[in-house]
């Protein structure tokens, strides 16, 4: 089918369970195997906790989907093991141009400063995601995936947390049972399992018919996003052109509204259209095309009792902004820390809810981003089109109206702030890495070897103290941090230092380049309280060793 | 006082993080206020809207210079 692309075929296996009798209990199981449900399999192994995933398809991705990595999504999938491969085959970029019909009006660069790992984003085709995400699953004796296992349906009593999951799974030999602790639901925007429980969803249908087709061409092409409100080629509609690897490019055209999906879909109409855009000797092969109307809605809560939704299951958007994947790696970087906490009775359930407070927060700002992105796109009424032109119209010589243009507002890092997990701050600091907020990367050294700070971070909560001179920092100081290694829930210490020799007993980073410095605002005896998915907890000024016990209790609500 | 065509969009006492934000606030709240309004109404709200923003800037060599610059780049509907 694929020019460019073989999909590999994984071997169903029956599992021993299948002949169980009474049904297997499992601590977790993971429904699909998408990139959200690899990812919280990922997860789960770094934890420490055994899962199994189901899927009933025994594949990856079938075309080539979600396209856009962020650089959230990058650090997230680093932690997990499988950013490098990502980063070696695909195409990385920064910077988007916006055009209106024939004329460039603005650009933007994600990521104008340096001193970060990962780029601001990386076009895969998802199936080239899936898979290697897969292969750093193979080796794992903890996470056993199952193809081919479909499950048919989930007893979940209501939501009753004293009772397990009952699921039945479906398979080439017939079906069989198996209970788990906990569920979590990444199966995709049409979720059988949200369906099977009767769960509300709520949202909204966007009347435009977009056309998305994957072609292969050799291509001389900036590595840039290109967005073009009323083309010559596509009057009063969008194109937007992204590079993928294999030299294969993803080409989405708005046909507007009552567009008829059989007739857009037809190949010949389809080379039509790419030929009208991309000039018409241009050579080329299509490979995958979707013609859709899309939607953008959110459940109305994330959880029952031991079932949690995560992924495009939970909330969708419309794709303008690369906020489906990007939010559901987040979501389960949000999840599963604190599953392992729960699990072992380190936390109370309540954690689990504070995963529904955080990620339905996260998934109403991309509804927000993804739905002024539309309207920007699409204007429903004349008004709203008026405004819209003119915006486009002024844009070419002032310099607000550039501003103003909206088509699409990419995915990055949820910023938590009014999450109850946070310690409040003092208000003393001058800078965006507030409680809440995921943490800044920057150069970093370890020992002999160059390093970048969010790669010594995350899995566990963790306390960075800075101070400029390592060898000023006293005894009694360097016990008092070792002291937070204590206890149920331990804290890792970590030095910032710009000089001087390192402490042996706790892990030192070099602050080479005085960027960490700057954006986390430090001076000699700043903290800050990570959480292990590289979120800020609290920060201050200055260590006091109980204040710190108390702001892991907040970030585990185990302060109640 | 000149014309300000920069990028202006605040909320007081507010800290924003993307410098996209306030605009894009302000242009949801724009669109919304037409939603449901005929177009004759929506040309009576615009012109509302015109006179009593006119009258907070109130400086008239800056009204006139905003003047100038939305007569002479019409736009098409």
């Amino acid at each position: 089918m694929f020019a460019t692309y073989k999909n590999p075929i994984y071997d169903y296996r029956k599992s021993s369970d299948q002949e169980a009798s009474p049904p297997v209990h499992h601590p977790l199981i993971i429904v699909g195997a998408g990139p959200v449900g690899l990812a919280a399999a990922l997860e789960s192994d770094l934890q420490g906790i055994p899962a199994v995933v189901l899927d009933d398809n025994n594949t990856v991705s079938i075309g080539s989907r979600a396209v856009c990595y962020s650089k959230r999504a990058l650090e997230i999938l680093n932690r997990l093991g499988c950013a490098k491969r990502i980063l070696d085959k695909g195409i990385t970029w920064q910077v988007g141009k916006v055009f209106f019909q024939d004329k460039l009006v603005t650009r933007f660069d994600l990521l104008p400063e340096e001193g970060h790992e990962n780029p601001a984003f990386v076009n895969l085709q998802q199936y080239y995601l899936e898979e290697y995400m897969v292969d750093q699953l193979a080796e794992n004796e903890n996470i056993e995936i199952r193809w081919k296992n479909k499950v048919v349906s989930v007893e979940n009593h209501d939501g009753d947390l004293d009772q397990p999951v009952l699921i039945t799974v479906e398979t080439p030999d017939g079906p069989y049972q198996m209970t788990t602790d906990w569920l979590i639901v990444a199966d995709g925007a049409n979720s059988s399992v949200r369906t099977m429980l009767d769960l509300p969803i709520h949202g909204k249908v966007f009347g435009d018919t977009f056309l998305s087709a994957d072609i292969v061409m050799k291509h001389e092409h900036p590595l840039e996003r290109w967005f073009t409100f009323d083309p010559p080629d596509n009057p009063g509609q969008s194109t937007l052109l992204h590079r993928q690897a294999d030299d294969v490019w993803r080409i989405s055209i708005q046909l507007g509204r009552g567009a008829d999906h059989e007739e857009e879909g037809k190949p010949e109409n389809v080379r039509a259209r790419v030929r009208a855009m991309m000039g018409e000797d241009i050579e080329f092969e299509l490979e995958w095309t979707s013609v859709y109307t899309y939607r953008s809605r959110r459940m109305d809560h994330f959880r029952q009792g031991r079932v949690v939704f995560a992924g495009d299951a939970a909330h969708q958007v419309s794709p303008y902004g690369a906020r489906g994947a990007n939010s559901g790696f987040q979501d389960t970087d949000n999840l599963v820390w604190k599953l392992k906490l729960v699990m072992d009775g380190k936390a109370p359930d309540a954690l689990i809810d504070s995963y529904c407070e955080e990620r339905e927060y996260a998934a109403d700002e991309n509804l927000l981003h993804s739905t002024r992105s539309t309207d920007f796109i699409s204007p429903e009424s004349r008004v709203s089109k008026l405004f819209r032109n003119s915006v486009l119209e002024l844009s070419q010589d002032h310099h607000f109206a550039k501003g103003l243009i909206n088509s699409g507002r990419l995915s990055d890092a949820a910023v938590l702030t009014d999450s109850s997990l946070n310690t409040p701050d003092d208000g003393s600091f001058l800078c965006n890495m507030v409680p809440g907020a995921a943490m800044d990367d920057a150069p970093v050294k370890v020992g002999q070897h160059d390093g970048w700070l969010l790669s010594e971070l995350g899995n566990r909560f963790q306390l960075l103290y800075f101070h400029e001179d390592a060898n000023e920092i006293n005894e009694q100081r360097i016990e008092q941090l070792l002291s937070l290694q204590q206890g149920d829930i331990p804290v890792q210490p970590i030095l910032v230092v710009n000089s001087g020799r390192g402490v042996k007993r706790i892990k030192t980073l070099v602050d080479v380049r005085s960027m960490m410095t700057t954006r986390y605002d430090a001076q000699d005896g700043t903290c800050y309280l990570v959480r292990p998915d590289q979120h800020i907890a609290a920060r201050w000024q200055q260590l006091d060793v109980n204040t710190v016990r108390q702001a892991v209790k907040t970030a585990t609500c185990n302060n109640i | 006082m000149s014309l300000n065509t920069h990028l202006n969009f605040h909320q007081s006492g507010k800290h924003f993080f993307h410098d996209y934000r306030p605009g894009d606030d302000f242009y949801e709240a724009l669109i919304e206020a037409h939603q449901g309004l005929s177009d004759e109404q929506s040309e009576i709200l615009n012109t509302r809207l015109i006179l009593l923003l006119a009258n907070h800037i109130g400086e008239l060599n800056t009204l006139r210079e905003a003047l100038n610059i939305a007569r002479n780049e019409p736009v098409d509907g």
